[in-house]
């Protein structure tokens, strides 16, 4: 513990001066903060995911710029999945089912086809929003709204509880996954091997690692991530679905891998940093605190990623071999 | 007892080229066996076949007597196979022990066991002598430790047999000295080496069998005690070789290249050369002599205006040309054979036309209000192609399907061409046969004969000692010592190059 | 070109094939495509065949409706060539649909806030309006890749969403028709307006000469090499004494203009005035035109003018046949899927296929 602290000191004192902070406006204003902080996890919810699904690509040095359309696809099928079953359960089973076939067909793409990364994620954007523009049928509804579960003890904390122990089952399955990710990146067999095949492949494959199975293995796992998040963006967030429903958050999740330095902690980070600077405009342009038209509240996330990455992109480094398709030499 | 490994008519073919023909090879538990060949002559891929990088299109491997199948370098690794690849196999952001342990790794609750492997490295380094601290990233080591990295990796997987592929590229005489009494420590506990190679010296001083290839062909076998280097060299290029190269003495003029003190930092950000002052004279050649990673590469670039200079400043004819940009540069007359053909020096997609116009195509006689003149350009290409013997079936075809020798001369050509004050050579005869490398060779001497100033950067010593009028040492990004060529010989050098002094 | 080489071996017709192959393999990915249409046409309950034919008709068959398509196919050219110029550059422009809604309401506003102005040019000014605005949009996305590292695929489309919220406003707010419910501009003058010459419009004769001059510039001028040169090997363009950055800004600047014009020659042309609703997914059409035209200038014209009769014949079939006119996108989606990835060219040519191109070298740079 005591050796975690030491290594991680500056994100843990950040994170505790967050905390800080929030309470200090919770016992000003308690409403309006936990408001704010509600609208901020659900917001970065689904970025979080489709980032860890970007991490995860990148880390193999796979680009997954698809994951908008992967994420399309995949909340299509939810919600008409669980429309015509009538189970949330099996709705978000096939949810994450498309996810996984569409991570699988970019690994396949990018690794066994060699085909341009970047060309195979558009591809898969495109593909996505055709079919579920044409299969889209009007007037479905689902057949239950995804359970609230309350954590015994935890939820009664003032702040936090409600803002992250009252939750659906995607939220808490969302921090699992990000500290689960964080853990197996950098300490196991697995992360160890995944870096390696994203940094330098031909290491890793004279070390007597495949690199071609790992990152399509990675990359469609991954898309099982981004299932996850279509599914939860049409069953939980939304409860319903319409064409081009993602609405860009696939791309987003891309910035803020960036931001996160291609690292899950660090991603969720500036995940729940951008759905605090959209509560909070949104609520002070309700309080009339702020009058900006309505357009240019929408426009803040773009705007932030496009600032962020015009401060960041050369500062941190990304994976080496990422975008390249890995050839033996001959 | 079966020997060790036996490889058995393996052949091996590429798109457009056969890299093996028929190959047959023995190793014994405790030789050193060389595989001796010019480049491309099917070193690598014989042995990429035996490390299970790519399979046999014929013929049959036995390893300790049993057929066996290397469907991958895993399957190899299993069978104790081990190699140490001519670009280092390391990851940059990993530290050793990690590098190390990779594909092998040892766990503890299910995870990697960060550990237990720098432990094991440490034992292991011990050892065998080859000192390395487990726990620094591979980045921050040079180019010497790497390779002791790479030694380590092999034998952390109990390798029986060792397989080094050109492992003196980089290294110092001396080092190369070291590496080669820890081969014969190798042997002499058993375990069998490949030792890949084109240096004559080397594989007299360490082998006890030489197998020679050429053009994919084996053309024999021999013992060091039963050759020498002339011998050697005749099998290995087919005809008897010009080993050393014929000029007169340089009659140096004028100044045309002087840098005083520039400040360059690498591509890590950290300084690549350090301050570092260096005179280039119209008709002469002068040699930089380095181990690779000194900052060679970064003087290339200051001077041809690639890389930012920090401080300090670069006068080509008394004009400054600190931070001049590549246009800049070529317009001042210097010309650029770049250390990296294949990434900086060619299009490949591109006719052999356009290469040989790649950084003249503004220039009017190619160019008319922004128009390009396509005759022209043909008729220069045509002219070029002829005049440097570039073999190829026509000005139309991609410079991507020539050989490395004829795209080097394509760009050799490109550059002299135009008749250059300051020619910045870097690596001219990296990967290139021998006969291209005389042609290459004697179209340097031809361009300091005529009047150009040459700053020949190689990382092959007998190159620089052998072109070069006066050799600068450079260690660390400084220039540490300048010689005239007749006082530089191989132990002085060597020594300088390792940071050490003449005395 | 060993390929090329050993090609000759084979029979003439099939080495002639082969050689053609970013021809061959295009269009039997459209053949292919429709093929695969023609199956979800049919589990939809409707006979392909006169499906397809209705599309034809409508898009073809009467002067009505070769007008209508030669309309929509206009602003594809435009945008194909925006998406194609990048690409040479080794830049890939997904953002072409927000330029190109940026030279749609520039142009407009242009067209109608000028008075006075003789007809020929203040159609000239609403044009280099759209082509102004178009150009300026993409070439902050040239800007922040060259200068600051942001891979040009995040930055436009972020660029796409900040111009639909930007234009939102602007025809929400300032430049609202007065009086109306919808949230559109008020018409621009007769002076600005494109004219049509029976069933073609002027616009797409300009779009085609446009596409002839792009070219031109890229295979001809020394402009062009260099762009090419970027495209196919930074390092040795850098080498070579190219200011890749510079090539980059103007490239991008190039792209977004020709996007802009696509916009631009909309709103002259065909709408005469700037709403929301009007130009949707034309800049996304353009990233399949580029591709299944091989970043070919002259080649997106018969692309585009595929997207263009698809597009114009599709809404039709729900008049007919009451299938959604999104099968077009599913149509287009599964064109381009054959066309970018290699698996066709493998299917067909084997050993002999080309390797697909490789563009992106991640966020790196």
């Amino acid at each position: 513990m005591s050796k975690f602290l030491t290594r991680h000191q500056k994100p843990v004192l950040w994170t505790l001066l967050v905390v800080f902070i929030a309470y200090g406006f919770y016992f000003w204003d308690s409403v309006r903060t936990t408001s704010i902080l509600n609208f901020t996890l659900s917001y970065a919810l689904p970025l979080i995911l489709a980032a860890m699904v970007g991490i995860i690509g990148e880390r193999s040095g796979v680009v997954n710029i698809g994951i908008e359309g992967q994420m399309l696809f995949s909340a299509f099928v939810a919600f008409f999945a669980a429309a015509a079953t009538g189970s949330l359960i099996m709705g978000a089973f096939l949810g994450m089912a498309a996810g996984l076939l569409a991570g699988a067909f970019l690994g396949i793409a990018a690794v066994r086809w060699e085909m341009d990364q970047i060309i195979a994620g558009v591809v898969i954007n495109i593909v996505a929003a055709g079919i579920t523009s044409f299969y889209y049928t009007p007037g479905k509804s689902l057949p239950a709204i995804v359970p609230r579960i309350k954590i015994p003890v935890l939820s009664e904390i003032p702040l936090l509880g409600p803002v992250f122990f009252n939750k659906s089952v995607f939220v808490y399955l969302t921090l699992i996954i990000v500290v689960v990710l964080q853990i197996m990146l950098f300490t196991s067999k697995w992360g160890l091997r995944t870096r390696a095949v994203g940094e330098y492949p031909s290491a890793a494959d004279t070390a007597g690692i495949n690199v071609f199975r790992t990152r399509i293995f990675n990359v469609a796992i991954a898309g099982i991530l981004a299932g996850t998040a279509g599914a939860y963006l049409s069953l939980d967030a939304a409860g319903w679905f319409e064409r081009g429903f993602t609405a860009g958050r696939g791309f987003l999740a891309l910035a803020i891998m960036i931001f996160g330095a291609w690292n899950p902690l660090g991603a969720m980070a500036a995940a729940l940093f951008f759905g605090f600077a959209s509560g909070m405009a949104s609520q002070l342009q309700a309080d009339e605190v702020i009058n900006i038209p309505q357009q240019f509240i929408n426009m803040l996330p773009y705007v932030m990623t496009l600032v962020v990455l015009s401060f960041s992109a050369g500062k941190v480094r990304p994976p080496a071999a990422v975008g390249q398709p890995y050839k033996k030499e001959g | 007892m079966a020997p060790l490994l036996e490889v058995k008519n393996v052949s091996k073919s590429f798109p457009g080229v056969l890299a093996n023909d028929n190959i047959s090879l023995t190793v014994n538990a405790g030789e050193v066996v060389a595989l001796l060949g010019e480049n491309g002559a099917g070193k690598s891929t014989l042995v990429k076949m035996i490390y299970g990088l790519y399979p046999p299109d014929s013929g049959e491997i036995f390893i300790n007597g049993n057929k066996v199948e290397l469907t991958s370098p895993k399957a190899a690794i299993d069978l104790g196979v081990g190699m140490v690849h001519q670009h280092f196999q390391l990851v940059p952001v990993f530290s050793v022990a990690q590098n190390v342990a990779l594909g092998a790794e040892k766990k503890r609750y299910g995870l990697y066991d960060s550990q237990q492997a720098e432990e094991d490295v440490a034992a292991l380094s011990q050892k065998y002598g080859l000192a390395v601290d487990p726990a620094v990233k591979i980045e921050d080591l040079p180019v010497g430790t790497q390779q002791r990295v790479e030694i380590l990796k092999v034998l952390y997987r109990d390798a029986k047999l060792l397989i080094l592929d050109e492992p003196t590229a980089v290294l110092t005489p001396q080092e190369t000295d070291e590496l080669l009494e820890v081969m014969r420590g190798f042997a002499k506990q058993g375990v069998g080496v490949i030792f890949i190679t084109h240096k004559l010296r080397e594989v007299l001083a360490v082998a006890d069998r030489v197998v020679v290839l050429r053009n994919g062909k084996q053309v024999g076998e021999t013992k060091p005690s039963e050759t020498d280097q002339a011998g050697l060299a005749k099998m290995m290029v087919g005809r008897s070789v010009v080993l050393d190269v014929k000029k007169e003495l340089a009659k140096p003029k004028e100044e045309v290249l002087r840098i005083e003190k520039i400040v360059v930092k690498d591509d890590r950000n950290l300084i690549g050369l350090n301050e570092l002052s260096l005179s280039v004279k119209a008709g002469e050649i002068v040699g930089i002599a380095g181990v690779e990673g000194n900052g060679q590469r970064e003087l290339v670039q200051a001077i041809t205006g690639l890389r930012k200079i920090e401080a300090g400043k670069v006068y080509i004819n008394n004009v400054d040309a600190t931070d001049s940009s590549p246009y800049q540069v070529h317009k001042m007359g210097v010309a650029h054979v770049p250390e990296d053909r294949e990434r900086d020096g060619l299009v490949a997609s591109y006719s052999i036309a356009d290469n040989l116009v790649l950084n003249r195509f503004t220039e009017a006689e190619f160019s008319k209000r922004g128009v390009r003149q396509v005759e022209p350009i043909k008729k220069l290409a045509r002219f070029l192609v002829e005049k440097f013997a570039v073999k190829t079936p026509s000005i139309e075809t991609n410079a991507g399907a020539l050989s490395g020798g004829n795209k080097q001369k394509l760009v050799i050509a490109r550059e002299l061409a135009w008749g250059p004050k300051l020619l910045v050579a870097a690596q001219p005869t990296r990967g290139v046969d021998v006969g291209s490398i005389e042609f290459i060779h004697n179209q340097i001497v031809q361009a300091r004969d005529n009047g150009a100033a040459v700053l020949l950067v190689s990382a092959e010593l007998d190159e620089v000692l052998g072109l070069a009028d006066r050799v600068a040492v450079i260690y660390a990004g400084k220039i540490v010592a300048e010689l005239d060529a007749a006082a530089a010989d191989r132990n002085k050098v060597g020594r300088l190059m390792a940071g050490g002094d003449t005395n | 070109m060993i390929q090329g080489e050993e090609a000759k071996k084979l029979h003439p017709t099939l080495s002639y094939l082969v050689q053609k192959q970013s021809l061959v393999v295009p269009l039997i990915a459209v053949l292919v495509a429709f093929l695969i249409g023609s199956v979800l046409i049919a589990l939809q309950g409707v006979n392909p065949v006169g499906a397809y034919q209705t599309i034809f008709n409508a898009a073809l068959g009467s002067e009505r409706g070769l007008l209508r398509t030669l309309e929509k196919t206009t602003p594809l050219i435009l945008a194909g060539l925006a998406v194609a110029v990048a690409l040479r550059v080794g830049l890939f422009n997904i953002g072409a649909q927000g330029q190109l809604i940026m030279g749609a309401f520039f142009a407009t506003w242009a067209g109608f806030t000028f008075t006075n102005l003789p007809a020929l040019l203040h159609v000239f000014v609403g044009l280099l309006a759209g082509v102004i605005a178009g150009g300026l949009w993409a070439a902050i996305a040239g800007v922040l890749k060259a200068y600051r590292g942001v891979h040009e695929v995040i930055s436009t489309i972020m660029l796409n969403s900040i111009a639909i919220a930007l234009l939102d406003y602007l025809v929400n707010h300032p430049f609202k028709e007065p009086g109306q419910a919808l949230p559109r501009t008020v018409p621009i003058f007769e002076t600005a307006q494109l004219p049509k010459l029976g069933f073609v419009p002027v616009g797409f004769l300009l779009a085609l000469l446009v596409a002839m001059f792009i070219s031109w510039v890229i295979n001809r001028t020394t402009a062009g090499f260099q762009f090419n040169t970027v495209g196919a090997n930074k390092f040795a363009a850098a080498y070579a004494g190219i200011k890749i950055k510079y090539i980059v800004v103007a490239s991008m600047l190039l792209s977004g203009g020709l996007a802009g014009l696509g916009g631009a020659v909309e709103s002259l042309g065909i709408t005469y005035r700037f709403e929301p609703a009007f130009n949707k997914g034309l800049g996304f059409d353009g990233i399949t035109i580029a591709l299944l035209a091989r970043a070919n200038p002259l080649a997106t014209i018969p692309a585009a003018f595929l997207v263009g009769v698809l597009r114009s014949g599709a809404p039709s079939l729900q008049f007919d046949y009451g299938i959604e006119p999104e099968i077009v996108d599913l149509l287009l989606a599964i064109t381009l899927l054959l066309v970018a990835a290699p698996i066709l060219g493998k299917l067909i040519f084997r050993k002999y296929a080309k390797k697909s191109e490789t563009i992106s070298s991640g966020w790196g740079s």
